[in-house]
């Protein structure tokens, strides 16, 4: 029995904006297992091992951001506050935020089928995500 | 034109899909429950005061760290099944094995955490 290929080249399949983003989901599910270990190792590295309980180090791991670690027993916050933390931070947060809301649209599409509905379901989603990213950006590098 | 669909609420909440089914069921109340979650989180950071803290206050709940940790864990965990059976899909052939290979990494790991978030929430 030959298997045939259960793919089609890229050329037949087309590359428009919904396998753009197909790609995208997969590809940011990946980039967020690294942020998230790159978190917990370097919480790890400065110290979470004795400072901290297994519930803070996985706050830490889902956001690298210092007012995650503010209430456990650390003396000094300066190395969990750095810019490399917020730069960590704020790439998961976008990574996130985006692969979130589109995630949602996914969902509302099954269930929202006329094409003026979706319109909405986009442009609320557009909205949401560019709000959502510019108010946990503040929140990471302003508070 | 809207797609139309011909099946009844009944006959939907029916349907026996099984392991593969459960996961995408799943994977999607996850992925809502984590949407909602960390929107609000960021918002209760962002408004903190009164607000924020009684937003806060639910989220430190053992209850709801309970269930979070189980739509965070289990998103995460098929996730990577569907990505690796994606940018592989040769390996579509094994993705019963795959379902069951999921289920046998989250239930310890899962259970690990639930211990830690009950014996915390126990005092000690």
């Amino acid at each position: 029995m030959a298997t045939k290929s259960r793919t089609l080249p890229l050329s037949k399949r087309g590359l428009n904006f919904e396998m753009l983003m197909w790609i995208f989901t997969r590809l940011s599910a990946l980039a967020m297992y690294a942020l998230i270990l790159f978190g917990v190792i370097g919480a790890l590295i400065m110290g979470a091992r004795n400072q901290m309980s297994f519930a803070d180090i996985l706050r830490w791991g889902f956001m690298p951001n210092s007012t995650h670690v503010q209430s456990t027993n650390l003396q000094d916050l300066a190395p969990w506050s750095s810019f490399l933390w917020n730069f960590t931070a704020t790439l998961l947060l976008l990574v996130g935020t985006a692969h979130g809301v589109h995630g949602l649209v996914v969902i509302a599409d099954d269930y929202i089928t006329s094409p003026a509905g979706r319109n909405i379901v986009r442009l609320v989603s557009i909205v949401t995500m560019i709000a959502t990213s510019i108010i946990g950006a503040y929140v990471l590098w302003a508070l | 034109m809207g797609l139309s669909r011909n099946v009844s609420l009944p006959t939907a909440l029916g349907y026996k899909g099984q392991g593969p089914f459960l996961t995408f069921i799943l994977h999607r109340i996850g992925g809502m429950g984590m949407a909602i979650f960390i929107g609000l989180h960021i918002l209760a950071s962002f408004l903190s005061g009164e607000v924020g803290n009684a937003i806060n206050a639910v989220y430190e709940s053992w209850l709801f760290q309970l269930f979070i940790f189980f739509c965070v864990l289990f998103h995460a965990i098929n996730g990577l099944r569907i990505t690796i059976v994606d940018l592989w899909p040769r390996l579509i052939e094994h993705e019963r094995e795959a379902i069951w290979l999921e289920w046998a990494v989250f239930i310890p790991v899962y259970a690990i955490a639930a211990f830690a978030i009950i014996r915390s929430a126990l005092g000690g």
